[in-house]
C-alpha cells in the first residue's frame, strides 16, 4: 500500500509542476497548451546540463532556462501578437519535440556517448520524520524536487491570494482593462507569467530527467504536459486543487502498473485514458464556468 | 479662493471637425457642475483632454491652483481626478476589497486584506455607500458596482469626479441614492462634473449647468435661475417638445398582438390584447419582468404557460424567424448584443434578418446589388448618419445605431412591434426621432408594445399604460387624466 502510494507521488511530481506553471500562465490569461513542449524542453536542458558540467544544479538551471525560453516564444506569440493561445500552444509542442530529438542527434553524432546516463537526485529523507511509521518512509524520504514542488505549492498559493503581484495576475486573466485602467501593464503581466510558467514547468521535465529516468529520449514527457492541463482544470485553477487531481492522475497510473504487474486484462490504453476522462467530464461540467479566468484566451486590445 | 478645476480656451480638433472650440469651464471645491450636451456635442472630447486621453491642440488646465498636463489617465489619477465610466472597471470575480487593493500605491507587496476591508467600511459609512468590503462584485447589483467605482476614487484622494452618465443604467431608486451620495461627497468639499442628458436629475442635484452644442459653448447657468425648457433649447438650440399623441386621431384597426396569461421564467400571467394603430406603453422600474415580456413576445425566451397571437397565428411556439413573418419587429434593448452585429457593416446589420427576401436575396444566394441600393435608401430614409454602407457599426454613435436597427426593423412594415428601452442612451434629438417613428407606425395601423423605464416617454406616446412590477402587471390605464399617484403605486408593487 505505502509502494503504492509513493508511487502516485512519484508520478504525480512531475504534472504538479507543469500543473502550477500552467496555473501561472492560464491565471494571467493564456492558455497553457505548451506545457508540454516546455516540459520536454526543461527534462532535455536538465540532462545535458548534468551531462556537460557534471553538476546537477547547472542541470537546473538548464531546465529553468530552456522552459523559460519556450514561454518567452510562447508568450511573443500568443500575447505580443494576438495569435490564438491554442495553436501557439499546440505549435510550440511540436516545435518542442523536433528541437529536442534534433539537438540529441547532433550531439549524439558529434562523438559523445550515444546514451548519456546521470545519476539520479538522492533520495534526501528527513531525519527524524523519515521514522514515523508508515508515513515516514510514504511523505519524508523523497528527493529534493519533490520537496520543492511541495513548497512551490505553499508559494504560489501564498503569490496569488496574498501578494499585489498575485492580485494584479488574476485581474490580468480576470480583465486586463481594470488592469490597465489601474495603471499597469497587462501585457508585460501575461508575457511573464508565460515566461515564468515556461520555468516552473522546465523543472517539471527536470524531474522526469534527473529524479526518475537519468537521461533524456525522444519524447519522453509523452502527454504529461497535457495531463497536467487537465490536473489544473479539475483542480479549479488553484494549486492544491491541482496539487489533488495530479495524485489521483498519479494513483491512476501507479494502479495501471499494478494491473500489468498481474496480468489483469484490461488494456493498458483504457486506463491510460482514465485521468483524461475525469478531465473531460470536469470540463462539460465546468461549462464557461465563473472560476475559469473570464478573460482567458481573449486576445489583449489593440491599443493597449 | 482659486477654483478647483479651470479649463481654458481648449480647442480640439480631428480632421476639419472642431470636437472642442475654445471651451472654458471651471469647477470650484463643493460645487456640482452639469455637463450638458447632445451626443456629439463634445462633452466625451472635454473630459477625454482633460483625463489626460486626448491631447488639446490649444489651451490650459489648472487643477488645485497648479498647472496640469496630464499625458496619460494615470497623470489625472495621481494628480486627484478620478473618471467614473460608463462601463466599470472592476474585476467581477473579485471582491470590493480587491478590486480596490488592486494597483494600489504603496502599501508594499502583501496584501493587506484586514486593514483594507476597515478602510471600506469607514469610508462607506462616511459616505453613505453601504458596501460590504467581502461581496462580491458579480452579486453587486450596478448601482452597488458604480458605488465601489465611487469608494475607489474616494480612498485614492481624488478630489474631482467626473460621472460619465451615471443614472443611465440605474432604477429610480438607485438614482435617488446616488444623487445623495453626491450632496455627501460635495459636503466634504468634492468637485463633481456631472455628465446627462436627463434634465430632471442635474436640475435636481446640480448647483451650476454647462451646455456645449457642436463643440462650442452654448451657456452656462446657476441651475436655480434656469427652466428646463430653457435647458433643453440650449441642448439642441431648438425647443424639442415631447411629441404627445391624441385619441380618436384615427380608426382602432384590427386585433394585432393577443397574449393571454403568458408565462416564463421571471413573467407570470401576462394578459392584453393590442389593436392596430394602438400603442400599449409598459411602465415600471428596471428588472420587474420587462426584458422577459420582450423576449416571450420576441420568441427568444421559452414560454411556460399561455398563448401569444400574431394576428391570426398562435405565435405560442413560433420560432423568432416564423414570427418576423407573421409580421412582428423587436428592438431590444440590448442594442450592441441582441440587436446588431457591431464588427458588421451598417449593410449587414441592415439585412440581418431579411437577408432571405428581396431585395437582399432569395433563400439561397444574396443579391448585393439590389440590396445596397436599399440599405442607402435606408439610411436617407431613417437619416443613419455613416459614410457609408460599408461602415461599421460599432463605429456609430448611439443614436445612429439604434437608427439602424429601426429602420431593419421597421421598414419591413411590421403589423406588430415590441419596443424594449428603444431611447436608451440616446440625446433629446434622437429620442425625438425615435418617438415619432413610433407614432408613424401607430398612423400605419401597427400595434405597438412600448416597453420604457422612461415614465415620460410612456404617458407621451402611449394609448394606454400598464405598469409591471414583480413579473406581474400591476394595473393599466387608458393615458387620459392618467393619475401618476397611482402608476407611482403600482410600479412599487402594491396593488391599491
Amino acid at each position: 500500500m505505502i509502494e503504492f502510494l509513493a508511487a502516485s507521488i512519484r508520478i504525480a511530481t512531475p504534472i504538479l509542476l507543469a500543473a502550477l506553471g500552467g496555473i501561472l500562465s492560464e491565471r494571467a490569461g493564456v492558455f497553457a497548451v505548451g506545457l508540454e513542449g516546455m516540459m520536454l524542453v526543461g527534462a532535455f536542458g536538465a540532462t545535458i546540463g548534468t551531462w556537460a558540467s557534471d553538476s546537477a544544479y547547472a542541470g537546473l538551471v538548464l531546465a529553468l532556462v530552456g522552459g523559460a525560453a519556450m514561454g518567452l516564444v510562447v508568450s511573443v506569440v500568443a500575447v505580443r501578437f494576438r495569435a490564438d493561445n491554442m495553436v501557439t500552444g499546440l505549435a510550440a509542442n511540436i516545435v518542442a519535440l523536433g528541437l529536442t530529438s534534433y539537438l540529441m542527434r547532433i550531439i549524439a553524432s558529434s562523438g559523445a556517448p550515444i546514451a548519456i546516463h546521470n545519476t539520479l537526485l538522492p533520495v534526501l529523507p528527513i531525519p527524524g520524520l523519515v521514522d514515523i511509521p508508515e508515513i515516514g518512509p510514504l511523505l519524508f524520504a523523497h528527493p529534493p524536487l519533490t520537496y520543492l514542488t511541495l513548497i512551490l505549492c505553499i508559494a504560489l498559493t501564498f503569490l496569488l491570494n496574498r501578494t499585489q503581484i498575485g492580485l494584479t495576475l488574476r485581474a490580468t486573466g480576470e480583465n486586463p482593462e481594470v488592469v490597465y485602467a489601474s495603471g499597469l501593464n497587462p501585457l508585460l503581466v501575461r508575457m511573464l507569467a508565460v515566461i515564468a510558467c515556461g520555468a516552473v514547468a522546465g523543472l517539471g521535465g527536470a524531474v522526469l530527467s534527473m529524479q526518475q529516468v537519468g537521461t533524456f529520449t525522444d519524447s519522453m514527457t509523452s502527454g504529461r504536459g497535457y495531463l497536467a492541463l487537465a490536473a489544473l482544470i479539475v483542480g479549479r485553477w488553484t494549486p492544491w486543487g491541482a496539487a489533488a487531481a495530479c495524485l489521483v492522475f498519479g494513483a491512476a497510473e501507479a494502479f495501471e502498473l499494478r494491473l500489468q504487474g498481474f496480468g489483469v486484462p484490461v488494456s493498458s490504453y483504457v486506463v491510460q485514458m482514465v485521468p483524461y476522462l475525469i478531465g473531460l467530464a470536469v470540463l462539460a461540467g465546468l461549462g464557461r464556468n465563473s472560476r475559469m479566468p473570464a478573460a482567458i484566451g481573449l486576445p489583449l486590445h489593440r491599443d493597449r | 479662493m482659486p477654483p478647483l478645476l479651470e479649463m481654458l480656451g481648449i480647442v480640439r480638433t480631428f480632421g476639419a471637425v472642431r470636437a472642442n472650440d475654445n471651451i472654458n469651464l471651471t469647477v470650484q471645491s463643493g460645487e456640482i457642475l452639469g455637463l450638458l450636451g447632445e451626443n456629439g456635442s463634445g462633452k466625451s472630447t472635454l473630459m477625454k483632454v482633460l483625463y489626460g486621453m486626448l491631447p488639446p491642440d490649444s489651451g490650459d488646465i489648472r487643477f488645485r491652483d497648479a498647472p496640469l498636463d496630464a499625458k496619460s489617465p494615470f497623470d489625472a489619477i495621481k494628480a486627484g481626478i478620478a473618471m467614473i465610466h460608463q462601463h466599470f472597471m472592476l474585476v467581477e470575480a473579485m471582491t470590493v476589497t480587491e478590486n480596490i487593493l488592486l494597483g494600489w500605491p504603496g502599501g508594499g507587496q502583501v496584501l493587506k486584506h484586514k486593514q483594507m476591508a476597515e478602510h471600506i467600511r469607514q469610508a462607506s459609512r462616511r459616505f453613505g455607500l453601504d458596501l460590504d468590503p467581502d461581496a462580491r462584485i458579480s452579486a453587486l447589483s450596478l448601482g452597488r458596482r458604480q458605488r465601489v467605482e465611487i469608494l475607489k476614487a474616494i480612498l485614492r484622494d481624488a478630489e474631482l469626479l467626473i460621472l460619465d452618465e451615471p443614472t443611465s443604467n440605474l432604477a429610480p431608486t438607485e438614482v435617488r441614492e446616488l444623487l445623495d451620495i453626491m450632496r455627501r461627497l460635495r459636503s466634504e468639499g468634492k468637485g463633481i462634473v456631472f455628465i446627462s442628458h436627463k434634465l430632471p436629475e442635474v436640475l435636481d442635484v446640480c448647483d451650476r449647468v454647462v451646455v456645449l452644442r457642436a463643440g462650442k459653448l452654448a451657456g452656462e447657468a446657476a441651475v436655480a435661475s434656469i427652466s428646463r425648457e430653457q435647458l433643453a433649447e440650449m441642448m439642441v438650440g431648438r425647443n424639442v417638445p415631447m411629441p404627445r399623441v391624441t385619441e380618436g386621431e384615427h380608426r382602432r384597426g384590427a386585433l394585432r398582438l393577443s397574449v393571454r396569461g403568458l408565462s416564463a421564467t421571471g413573467l407570470s400571467a401576462i394578459t392584453f390584447d393590442l389593436r392596430g394603430g394602438e400603442i400599449l406603453g409598459i411602465a415600471g422600474v428596471d428588472g420587474n419582468g420587462q426584458l422577459e415580456l420582450a423576449e416571450a413576445l420576441a420568441g427568444l425566451r421559452p414560454v411556460t404557460d399561455g398563448i401569444v397571437l400574431i394576428g391570426d397565428h398562435d405565435a405560442t411556439q413560433a420560432s423568432v424567424t416564423a414570427r418576423v413573418e407573421m409580421g412582428l419587429a423587436y428592438l431590444p434593448a440590448d442594442r450592441s448584443h441582441t440587436a446588431l452585429v457591431k464588427a458588421m457593416t451598417v449593410f449587414d446589420n441592415l439585412m440581418l434578418r431579411d437577408s432571405r427576401r428581396p431585395p437582399y436575396g432569395t433563400r439561397a444566394l444574396l443579391t448585393p446589388k439590389t440590396g445596397v441600393a436599399r440599405a442607402r435608401d435606408l439610411m436617407a430614409q431613417y437619416d443613419i448618419r455613416a459614410p457609408g454602407v460599408d461602415f461599421v457599426v460599432g463605429q456609430l454613435s448611439g443614436g445612429n445605431q439604434q437608427k439602424v436597427v429601426i429602420a431593419r426593423e421597421l421598414s419591413r412594415a411590421p403589423t406588430a412591434v415590441v419596443a424594449h428601452q428603444a431611447t436608451w442612451g440616446l440625446d433629446p434629438g434622437a429620442t425625438r426621432f425615435v418617438l415619432d417613428q413610433m407614432i408613424a407606425l401607430r398612423q400605419q395601423g401597427a400595434a405597438i408594445v412600448y416597453i420604457s423605464s422612461e415614465l415620460e416617454e410612456i404617458l407621451s406616446i402611449s394609448d394606454r399604460i400598464a405598469v409591471m412590477a414583480g413579473g406581474a402587471i400591476a394595473g393599466v390605464t387608458p393615458n387620459r387624466n392618467v393619475d401618476l399617484r397611482q402608476i407611482g403605486l403600482w410600479m412599487s408593487g402594491r396593488h391599491a
